[in-house]
């Protein structure tokens, strides 16, 4: 059994201590806000925040976050309604197939929380992890740019 | 809405209250009428499914539901055609449900692919919808008792002066749209549009940034196991032994799948199912052929292979004049390309006790890929489900197919469990269908100023069509089986200038014009359709090469391509990127350059000109591309920011393959398995871009989403040329490459 907080709640399960993250927060917890990329670290889609930090969910192993305090996209709504992040995100359309989007917001989340204005070259440098095939960027670089403007 | 996808019959007809007798007979019976011979022809593809009801349907709780065969693959098309539906009906916007591609409820509009959506469906739903909206306001007037042409409508209320008003939900009883449309109903006149022609935000958006169940990787039926396949090394591998006795005790293990060379494993949980497929590929024994030209022989492989067909795409011999006084050549090269979806594909099938295997899948074919599955699994085509669920963007015939035909053939193993299926990423990148690496000869005979008096393309390929198209043999996995589905023989379809010689007809008016086509239908590696078929390729050599004639003739490449270009929407576009771009004042400095590229997609769709400044670091060869400007004449646009998001999306797609982007094998098998060994473009690599658009209201609305690739492939490597003097000719322009042309 492993304990941890997810979106500020507690939660319990008893996957087994090494499933990677990624499949036991969609599979076993129905989160729907990760995504299963690569496997490798190398597109970004499966990005939580751990304690503050961006991290992979598909290469870290549930017992890694035991005690601990996940963050998925879910879990950005404030009181019901899209965080201004993820308002940014629609308001500036910021997506074509969206399959990148869940991972693009938590890794832009976690640079907003450490540098509330950032710079548009901070905001490329930061999401140049994060693949998006569809060809998006720009917007999605506007969109983490008018949340920081608009906080 | 998020599940409207997953909508049943039974909920379609009467749990919100469905009062109109649409689906007395399945919709699946309404496609096989054809137009008979004296009927009209009706617009796009409401000619081949005429039933008003067949596309729309009122419903007791004041909404409104739109049916469509075409799929949302991130390009918007859901919203567009709702835009469409709303202002034809006078309906207000949220009262619209869009259903698409659910085999058992929608009409059967083909394959979402080819930049046809907006063409074929756009079209079809606005006249269903305008006439829809004149059977509305004729059963008003009959229950007002006012003429007709008094009547206004809004929201769905019809009103008359002085005589009050009816709502459609009122009228639309029994069945009142069960009849064929008539094409007798003018549409609106584009100034009367409330939603099209507007950015209006899109449907799938919000729930795509809040995390709410949008995607097929995100069903949970109840049950639910996961499975996966393990494919063999190579491609024509056969299985020899197998000992699957300790994979089949592994932790979560419920079954191991074997048939012929095809092996399957369901789990209790995902990873366990992964883990199990890969202990299976190293619990197996494989008899492996070596037998392929690896990536730096393809270009030779293409020339030297024997062309199944030899095809003349275009030939227009110069009738007289003078001889040439000079002869250009140049030969050009496109690797292969994949799909390269972020989201590997996925699906989950279930045998139902009722003897139906519905699959939710992601395919861009749902009708086609059912019949074909249904025919690997030996079951009737009417006990083959489809219900499209979005996916992660797929730019053409990725593994959507095959990830709904494998989680079909473990699901039919185990009557009665849903089983989800994701793929690996190095399954899905080693296994996919890419697009074809390309061979395009140009040769120009010049006049003394240098204009082209003869011009001829010759190309050489492998197919671009192996979609599931109703045939097992198009499923990967159906080819492995014990009774295996021989792969049918593709063809070059759809015409001159549509596959693989697509966009290879140059849209100039040149004097002499030849094209051939050399169609390969052996196989090096597995293909398919790409996103622009053979156009990206065929449009990255007549743009470099008309580049090349225009700088051998010492004419600006902007002038020189309108002194051959009669088409004057083609000419708008090419002015407006040229201007957008800043092209007149445009200043050289070390180092940098300027490239400008066009074509009409197809040239039936949409046009596009990009013009883009590079920076070249003759050092380490690395090309920066600095920003980029577009032009795009997509006809009546329906939707501005939607045009815009597919250029841009497009031009920076192009981007990444013209700059890194090489499917890597030897002679076993494909090597590029991951994004390190497949590299593609990142933020911090993409341009600012500006995109202009032409609108043309009351125009055809063209297609979009293939329309900046070509364009863009080509406007880089002339920029490259421009800042450095050297012709790159053989994509990607990678370090090396560049290093390797600048003789550093």
């Amino acid at each position: 059994m492993t304990a941890f907080k997810l979106n500020q709640k507690d939660v319990r399960t008893d996957a087994p201590a090494t499933s990677p993250l990624l499949f036991v927060l969609a599979n076993d917890l129905g989160v729907n806000g990760v995504k299963y990329g690569c496997g490798k670290s190398q597109c970004g889609a499966c990005t939580v925040i751990v304690d503050g930090e961006p991290v992979r969910s598909c290469q870290t192993a549930l017992s890694a976050v035991a005690g601990r305090s996940v963050v998925t996209l879910e879990g950005l709504r404030e009181g019901g309604k899209p965080s201004k992040l993820q308002q940014a995100f629609i308001d500036e359309q910021a997506a074509q197939c969206g399959f990148c989007a869940a991972g693009m917001i938590m890794q832009a989340q976690a640079l907003l929380d450490r540098n509330p204005q950032p710079t548009e070259s901070d905001v490329r440098t930061s999401l140049n992890g994060n693949l998006c095939r569809c060809g998006a960027h720009n917007r999605i670089v506007r969109a983490v740019l008018r949340a920081a403007r608009e906080a | 809405m998020t599940n409207t996808l997953l909508m049943d019959r039974r909920r379609l007809l009467q749990g919100a209250g469905y009062i109109s007798l649409a689906f007395s007979i399945p919709a699946i019976d309404a496609l096989a009428q054809a137009p008979a011979g004296d009927k009209p022809r009706l617009p796009g593809d409401l000619n081949s499914v005429r039933k008003i009801g067949a596309w729309i349907q009122i419903n007791a709780d004041k909404t409104v539901t739109l049916l469509i065969g075409k799929v949302e693959l991130g390009q918007g098309i859901l919203t567009a055609v709702a835009q469409i539906c709303a202002d034809e009906l006078d309906i207000d916007w949220k009262q619209l449900k869009v259903v698409s591609g659910d085999t058992a409820l929608v009409p059967n509009e083909g394959v979402t692919a080819g930049s046809f959506s907006m063409p074929n469906c756009g079209p079809a739903v606005r006249q269903a919808s305008a006439e829809a909206r004149k059977i509305m306001l004729d059963l008003a007037a009959e229950k007002l008792k006012v003429p007709a042409d008094k009547l206004t409508v809004k929201d769905g209320i019809v009103s008359a002066p002085g005589a009050g008003s009816v709502s459609y939900w009122d009228l639309a009883v029994g069945q009142a749209l069960e009849r064929e449309a008539t094409g007798a109903v003018k549409p609106k006149a584009p100034k009367d549009y409330r939603y099209v022609g507007k950015d209006v935000p899109r449907l799938d958006i919000p729930a795509k940034m809040l995390g709410e169940e949008i995607f097929v990787h995100e069903l949970r039926p109840k049950g639910m196991l996961y499975g996966q396949v393990t494919r063999p090394p190579t491609y024509k591998a056969k299985l020899a032994s197998l000992d699957s006795s300790a994979v089949e005790k592994m932790p979560g293990v419920v079954k191991v799948v074997r048939s012929g060379s095809f092996l399957g494993v369901i789990a209790e949980r995902e990873e366990q199912a992964n883990a199990a497929a890969q202990a299976l590929f190293n619990a197996a024994k494989w008899d492996i052929e070596k037998d392929l030209p690896g990536n730096d022989g393809m270009q030779d492989w293409l020339m030297k292979t024997k062309p199944a067909r030899i095809i003349e795409t275009k030939k227009q011999p110069r009738a007289g004049g003078d001889p040439a006084v000079k002869t250009m050549e140049a030969t050009y090269y496109r690797p292969y390309h994949m799909h390269a979806s972020i989201g590997t594909s996925a699906a989950v099938a279930t045998m139902g006790a009722d003897g139906v295997m519905t699959i939710q899948t992601h395919s861009q074919s749902v009708f086609e890929t059912a019949e074909a599955i249904a025919k690997m699994l030996g079951l009737e085509v009417s006990k083959v489900r489809c219900q499209h669920v979005q996916g992660s963007g797929c730019y053409g015939h990725n593994m959507a197919d095959d990830a709904a035909a494998d989680a079909a053939l473990l699901a039919a193993a185990m009557p009665g469990k849903p089983i989800r299926l994701q793929y690996t990423r190095e399954g899905e990148h080693r296994w996919e269908p890419y697009g074809s690496a390309m061979v395009m000869k140009a040769k120009a005979g010049l006049d003394k100023d240098g204009n082209v008096l003869d011009w001829d393309l010759h190309l050489w390929s492998t197919p671009h069509g192996t979609r599931p198209n109703k045939n097992p043999g198009n499923l990967l996995s159906a080819r492995y089986l014990e009774k295996p589905f021989a792969m049918p023989t593709p063809q070059n379809n759809g015409g001159p200038n549509f596959a693989a010689d697509r966009n290879a007809i140059a849209l100039y008016d040149f004097p002499g014009h030849n094209v051939l086509t050399h169609f390969i239908t052996d196989m090096p590696l597995r293909v398919s359709s790409t996103r622009g078929l053979g156009a990206y390729a065929n449009v990255f050599a007549i743009e470099s090469f008309i580049d090349e004639l225009a700088v051998a003739a010492g004419v600006d490449p902007v002038q020189y391509r309108l002194r051959f270009m009669k088409d004057e929407r083609a000419r708008d576009v090419i002015v407006k990127a040229a201007e957008l771009f800043g092209w007149d004042k445009w200043k050289k400095r070390e180092g940098r350059g300027r490239g400008i590229g066009f074509a009409k997609y197809k040239n039936i769709a949409g046009y596009c000109a990009v013009a883009l400044e590079v920076e070249v670091n003759k050092r380490n060869g690395r090309i920066r591309v600095l920003r980029a400007a577009a032009a795009a004449d997509s006809g009546h646009i329906v939707s501005p920011d939607g045009v815009r998001n597919q250029i841009e999306g497009g031009l920076i797609q192009s981007l990444s393959w013209t700059l890194k982007e090489e499917v890597k094998f030897d002679d076993t098998g494909v090597t590029s398995q991951d994004w390190a060994s497949y590299p593609i473009l990142t933020f911090n690599e993409v341009p600012s871009i500006e995109v202009a658009l032409i609108d043309r209201p009351g125009a055809p609305f063209l297609g979009t989403g293939e329309a900046s690739q070509g364009p863009t492939g080509a406007a880089l490597a002339n920029a490259a040329f421009d800042a450095v003097g050297v012709r790159f000719r053989r994509l990607p322009l990678t370090p090396d490459r560049v290093k390797a042309g600048l003789g550093a």
